[in-house]
C-alpha cells in the first residue's frame, strides 16, 4: 500500500446508523409504524376476541356451563355439527372430483370453470340464502310442487345444508386445483404405465400428494360451515331447538338480553376459530416444507 | 477516481467475510475481483459502494473518507447480477430514475433528462426499446439497461456485481467484450466481481484473486496466470497438476525418491508441486524426474489426454497431444515449468 | 399459462368425462341454477317495477350505506393494512408471530360472534365505547358502528395479499434506488409502493367486495335504523320477511351485479400483477 493512511484521516464524521442501513428507516419512523400497527391489531383483533371469553365467564363458570347445557343450546350444537359434517363431506368429494378434471386434463373454458367455482366467494351470504327461497320457498319456482308432495326444504335441515354448501363451495377445490396443476400428470402417467387402474392411481398416487392441501381446505371449509350466519339465517326459519344452528342461537340469546349465555355459546365458536388458526399454522408449515 | 481500501474486516455472525483487506485501485482502471463463492469479493464491492459497512478499516475515494458518506452520497454506479430494474417503469424511466430523484435545485430539466437518457440508450445501443418495460427485454438487454441506468448519474466509480452471471454463455462473451470497449470509451474507474476466471482474465486490467476473505494476489492477467503467488492462485486460475512432495536437504522428494527438480527455496517439510498440464513433457522413462504407467487415453487430436499412474501410487491427468503413448506404456514425465509451494502457502 | 391450446389432448389418465361431468352437474345444481333463479325472478319484473324498487328512498339509502361504508372500510384497511404488513415484514417487535397469526381471526371467527363482541366492546358501557363517549363519539348503533364491523371483517384481505409480495420484493431494487441517489422516502414512494400496488389494490377490492355483502357482524352493532344505519343485505331480509319477494330480488340483483364487477376487477388486477412479476 502506497497510501499513508494517517495523512488522509481528516475530521471524520460517520453517517448516522440510519443512513448506513440502506434498507431501513429512522428509529422514530420504525417505532411509530410498529406502534400504530400494534394498536390497530389490538383494537380490532385482540380486544374483540378477548371480549368473547370475558363476557362468557362474566357470570361465573356455573352460569357458563348451565348456558351450554340448555336443551336449545345442545340442539343447536348438534345441528351445527350435523350441517357441517354433511357440507364438508359434499364439498370434499366435489373438490377432489373438480380438481382431478381441471388439473389433470386440458380443455377449453377451463379458466371460466375455475372462475365459476370461485363465484360463491363474491356473493353476499344473504343472497346465497335468498336464492334457495326463490327456488323452494312457498312462492318459489318449485314451491307449489313441493307442497303437493309434502317435501320441506326451506326452514328445515335440507335448506340449511344447501345454503351452507353454496357458501363453502370453493374452499376445498381452490386449495387443490393450483397444487395439482403444479404437480402435473407425470406421476399419474407413470402409475398407469405400471398397470394401476384409475382409482388405484388416484388413491395411491394423487391423494397422498395433496393430503395436506386437502386437510387445509377441509379445515377452512369446516370453520365457515359451522360459523355461517347470513345464508343460514335466511333459510332456517329460526325454530328453536329445531332449525337453529349455533350462530343463530347466539343471535336469539343476545336479542333476548341473555348476554352471558349468548357469549357462552359464542365462546365455543371462538374456540373453534382459534383451533382452526392453530391447525392452519401447522398445516401451512407442512405445505411449505413440501 | 482512485480507491484505497485499508485493513477492511467484515464479520457476518461467526463467518469472517473479509479478514483485513488492503487494496489500491488506480484511477480509470478496470479491476476484477475474482474468487470462489464465500471469498468475500461481493462483500468488498458492497463496502466500496456503501451498501455494507466494514467492522474495521477504511475506504478512501481520492483520499477522502468514503465511509463518512452514505450510499446515496457516494455517486457510485452499481450494477446488480439480476439487473434490479424497476419493473413498473419503462426502459426510459429506469434510466432517468437517478436524474429524477436528485434534489430539486440540482435536478436537470425535462429536456436535459430526455437528452441524457437518449445519449445513454445510444451508448448501450438500445434506443429503440425506450418505451418497453423490463419484462419485454432479453437478459442481455436488461443488463445493458441496468448499466445505462447506473451511468446516468455520472458515477465516479462503476461497480458491477457478477454482471454477466445470469446470462447464457454466448451473450456473456459478447457482453464482456462490449464492457471492455465501453470502459475504454468512458474510462471511469470500474470494479467488477466474478467467479469466472476467463471473464476476469479477458476483461480486466488487473485481477484481484480472493479466497476466504483475504487477497491472495493482485496483478495483471498475465501475472496471475504465469506467476501465481500462492498455491490457491495456481490451483484456481487455469488447470494444474498437483503432486504432493516433500522438501529435504534443499531438494524435492516424491514417493521416497529424490527428484531432479529445484525446491525453489521452499523450506524443509511437506510441499506441493504445481504444473500446468501442458507444461509436462512426455518422453522415455530413462532420465525423467517422474515416471508412470499410462492407464487410459481419452480424446483425440489436441484434446488428447493421458491418465497416468505415477510410480509409486498417485494418479494425474495431463495433455498429451503430441505423444503416441498407449495404455500400459511406462513413460517419463519432465515438468518444463513448475512451482513448488509449501503446504499451507 | 401452461394451457396454450384450447384442444383436448389425448391422455392416458382416465376419468376425464365422468369427473368433468360430475363437476359441471354439481356446479349447476348448487351454484348456477340457484343464482340464475335470481335472474329469472328479476326478469319477471318490468323495468319500471325494478326501477321503482331500486330507486325508492329506503333502498337507495341502504345501497348507499352498504357501498359507501364498505368503500370507507376498504380505504381504512388499505392504509392500516399496508402499515401492518410493513411492520410484520420489515420490523421486529414483541409477539410479532402471535399478531401475524391473529390476522386471520376475521376469516375464522363466525360473523355473529364478531358482531356481538364488537357491539359489547363499543357500546356506551363497553370498554372502548366508554372511553370514546366523553369525546362525544358514539360508535355502537350508529353508521360508525357499521364501519367498525366492516373494517374488522375486511382486515385480513389487504394484509394477506400484500404480505407475500413484500416478502418477495428483491432487496436489490431498494439498493439500486439508493445507489442512484434516491432518499429513503423516494425509494418507498417511487420503487416499493409501485411494486406492491397491484397487490394493494387487489386486497382493497377483496375487502370492499366482502364488506358490501357482509351481514352477520354488522346487524348487531348497526342499530338498523331505516335510511340511517340499515345495510342492503338486511333490507333484503326485511323484504323477505314481509313476503315482498320482488323487492328482495331486485336489491339482491343490484348487489350481485356489483359483486361481479368487483370480481372482474380483481381478476384483471391479478393478471396485471402476475404479468408484472414475471421476472424483470
Amino acid at each position: 500500500m502506497s497510501v499513508s493512511v494517517g495523512t488522509l484521516v481528516s475530521h471524520r464524521k460517520k453517517p448516522a446508523d440510519a443512513a448506513r442501513a440502506v434498507r431501513s428507516e429512522p428509529a422514530l419512523v420504525r417505532w411509530t409504524v410498529v406502534a400504530i400497527a400494534i394498536l390497530f391489531l389490538f383494537v380490532f383483533l385482540v380486544l374483540p376476541l378477548a371480549t368473547v371469553f370475558q363476557q362468557a365467564f362474566s357470570r361465573g363458570l356455573g352460569a357458563y356451563l348451565a348456558a351450554l347445557a340448555q336443551p336449545d343450546a345442545l340442539a343447536a350444537i348438534q345441528l351445527t355439527l350435523m350441517v357441517a359434517a354433511i357440507s364438508v363431506a359434499l364439498n370434499l368429494v366435489f373438490g377432489l372430483i373438480a380438481a382431478w378434471a381441471i388439473a389433470k386434463f386440458d380443455f377449453p373454458g377451463k379458466s371460466v370453470l375455475i372462475t365459476l367455482i370461485d363465484l360463491p366467494f363474491s356473493v353476499s351470504p344473504v343472497i346465497s340464502g335468498l336464492v334457495f327461497i326463490l327456488l323452494f320457498g312457498a312462492q318459489g319456482f318449485f314451491g307449489r310442487w313441493m307442497q303437493d308432495h309434502d317435501i320441506q326444504i326451506i326452514f328445515a335441515l335440507p335448506g340449511i345444508v344447501l345454503a351452507t354448501v353454496l357458501v363453502t363451495f370453493p374452499f376445498v377445490a381452490r386449495e387443490l386445483i393450483p397444487l395439482m396443476q403444479e404437480q402435473g400428470t407425470q406421476e399419474e402417467e407413470a402409475a398407469i404405465s405400471l398397470g394401476a387402474s384409475g382409482l388405484q392411481t388416484f388413491f395411491r398416487v394423487t391423494l397422498p400428494n395433496v393430503k395436506w392441501a386437502l386437510l387445509y381446505g377441509v379445515l377452512l371449509c369446516n370453520a365457515r360451515a359451522m360459523g355461517e350466519f347470513g345464508a343460514v339465517s335466511v333459510v332456517s326459519g329460526h325454530v328453536r331447538g329445531e332449525t337453529n344452528t349455533m350462530p343463530l342461537h347466539v343471535e336469539i340469546l343476545y336479542n333476548e338480553y341473555q348476554f352471558a349465555a349468548a357469549f357462552a355459546v359464542a365462546s365455543l365458536l371462538a374456540l373453534l376459530a382459534l383451533v382452526t388458526l392453530v391447525l392452519k399454522a401447522v398445516l401451512e408449515r407442512r405445505l411449505d416444507a413440501e | 477516481m482512485k480507491i484505497d481500501v485499508s485493513h477492511v474486516t467484515k464479520q457476518f455472525g461467526s463467518f469472517a467475510a473479509l479478514a483485513g483487506v488492503d487494496l489500491e485501485i488506480k484511477s480509470g482502471e478496470l479491476v476484477a475481483l475474482l474468487g470462489p463463492s464465500g471469498s468475500g469479493k461481493t462483500t468488498l464491492l458492497r463496502i466500496i459502494a456503501g451498501l455494507e459497512w466494514p467492522d474495521e478499516g477504511q475506504v478512501f475515494f481520492d483520499g477522502t473518507d468514503a465511509l463518512a458518506r452514505s450510499v446515496r452520497e457516494r455517486h457510485v454506479g452499481f450494477v446488480f447480477q439480476h439487473y434490479a430494474l424497476f419493473r413498473h417503469l419503462t426502459v426510459f424511466e429506469n434510466v432517468a430514475f437517478g436524474l429524477r430523484v436528485k434534489p430539486r435545485r440540482r435536478r436537470p430539466d425535462e429536456a436535459k433528462i430526455r437528452a441524457k437518457v437518449h445519449e445513454l440508450l445510444d451508448l448501450v445501443q438500445l434506443r429503440p426499446l425506450a418505451e418497453r418495460h423490463p419484462n419485454q427485454l432479453s437478459g442481455g438487454q436488461r443488463q445493458r439497461i441496468a448499466l445505462a441506468r447506473a451511468l446516468a448519474i455520472e458515477p465516479s466509480v462503476l461497480l458491477l456485481d457478477e454482471p454477466f452471471g445470469a446470462l447464457d454463455a454466448k451473450v456473456r462473451k459478447e457482453l464482456r467484450r462490449w464492457l471492455r470497449h465501453l470502459h475504454e470509451s468512458i474510462n471511469v474507474t470500474s470494479v467488477f466481481v466474478t467467479h469466472d476466471q476467463e471473464e476476469a482474465l479477458e476483461v480486466a486490467d488487473r485481477v484481484v484473486v480472493m479466497d476466504k476473505g483475504r487477497i491472495e494476489q493482485v496483478g495483471t492477467p498475465e501475472e496471475v496466470y504465469e506467476r501465481p503467488a500462492t498455491s490457491f492462485v495456481h490451483d484456481f486460475i487455469g488447470e494444474s497438476v498437483v503432486i504432493p512432495v516433500s522438501v529435504a536437504d534443499g531438494a524435492l522428494h516424491f514417493g521416497g525418491g529424490r527428484l531432479a527438480l529445484d525446491s525453489q527455496g521452499v523450506h524443509t517439510g511437506d510441499a506441493r508441486l504445481f504444473v500446468r498440464p501442458a507444461d509436462i513433457h512426455v518422453g522415455p522413462p530413462d532420465d525423467a524426474p517422474l515416471k508412470g504407467t499410462v492407464k487410459r487415453v481419452h480424446g483425440i487430436g489436441s484434446a488428447r489426454r493421458l491418465e497416468i499412474d505415477l510410480v509409486p501410487a498417485y494418479s494425474i491427468e495431463i495433455d498429451a497431444s503430441g505423444t503416441g503413448a498407449t495404455p500400459g506404456d511406462l513413460i517419463g514425465l519432465t515438468p518444463n515449468r513448475y512451482r513448488v509451494f509449501a503446504v499451507g502457502a | 399459462m401452461k394451457y396454450g391450446m384450447p384442444t383436448l389432448r389425448p391422455s392416458v389418465i382416465p376419468g376425464f368425462g365422468i369427473t368433468l361431468g360430475l363437476t359441471l352437474t354439481w356446479l349447476a345444481l348448487i351454484v348456477l341454477i340457484p343464482l340464475s333463479g335470481l335472474f329469472i325472478k328479476t326478469a319477471e319484473l318490468s323495468f319500471d317495477q325494478f326501477w321503482a324498487i331500486v330507486s325508492s328512498r329506503r333502498t337507495l339509502n341502504a345501497l348507499k350505506i352498504s357501498f359507501g361504508l364498505s368503500l370507507a372500510a376498504a380505504v381504512i384497511n388499505l392504509v392500516f393494512g399496508a402499515l401492518v404488513v410493513w411492520a410484520l415484514v420489515r420490523y421486529e417487535f414483541p409477539f410479532k408471530r402471535l399478531f401475524d397469526a391473529l390476522i386471520d381471526i376475521p376469516f375464522a371467527l363466525p360473523t355473529a360472534v364478531a358482531g356481538i363482541s364488537l357491539t359489547t366492546l363499543f357500546a356506551e358501557n363497553g370498554l372502548l365505547g366508554a372511553a370514546l363517549a366523553p369525546l362525544g363519539i358514539k360508535v355502537a348503533f350508529t353508521p360508525l358502528g357499521i364501519l367498525v364491523a366492516l373494517v374488522f371483517i375486511g382486515l385480513p384481505f389487504v394484509v394477506r395479499t400484500v404480505q407475500p409480495v413484500l416478502l418477495d420484493l428483491e432487496a436489490e431494487l431498494e439498493e439500486a434506488a439508493a445507489t442512484l441517489g434516491a432518499s429513503r422516502l423516494q425509494t418507498i414512494t417511487r420503487v416499493i409502493l409501485p411494486s406492491i400496488l397491484p397487490a394493494l389494490l387487489t386486497g382493497f377490492a377483496l375487502a370492499f367486495a366482502r364488506a358490501v355483502g357482509e351481514y352477520g357482524s354488522v346487524i348487531f352493532i348497526a342499530g338498523n335504523l331505516p335510511n340511517v344505519s340499515e345495510i342492503a343485505p338486511l333490507l333484503i331480509i326485511i323484504r323477505l320477511e314481509e313476503f315482498k319477494y320482488a323487492d328482495a330480488t331486485a336489491i339482491a340483483m343490484v348487489m350481485l351485479i356489483a359483486s361481479f364487477a368487483i370480481l372482474f376487477a380483481v381478476n384483471r388486477l391479478q393478471r396485471w400483477s402476475e404479468q408484472r412479476s414475471r421476472d424483470a
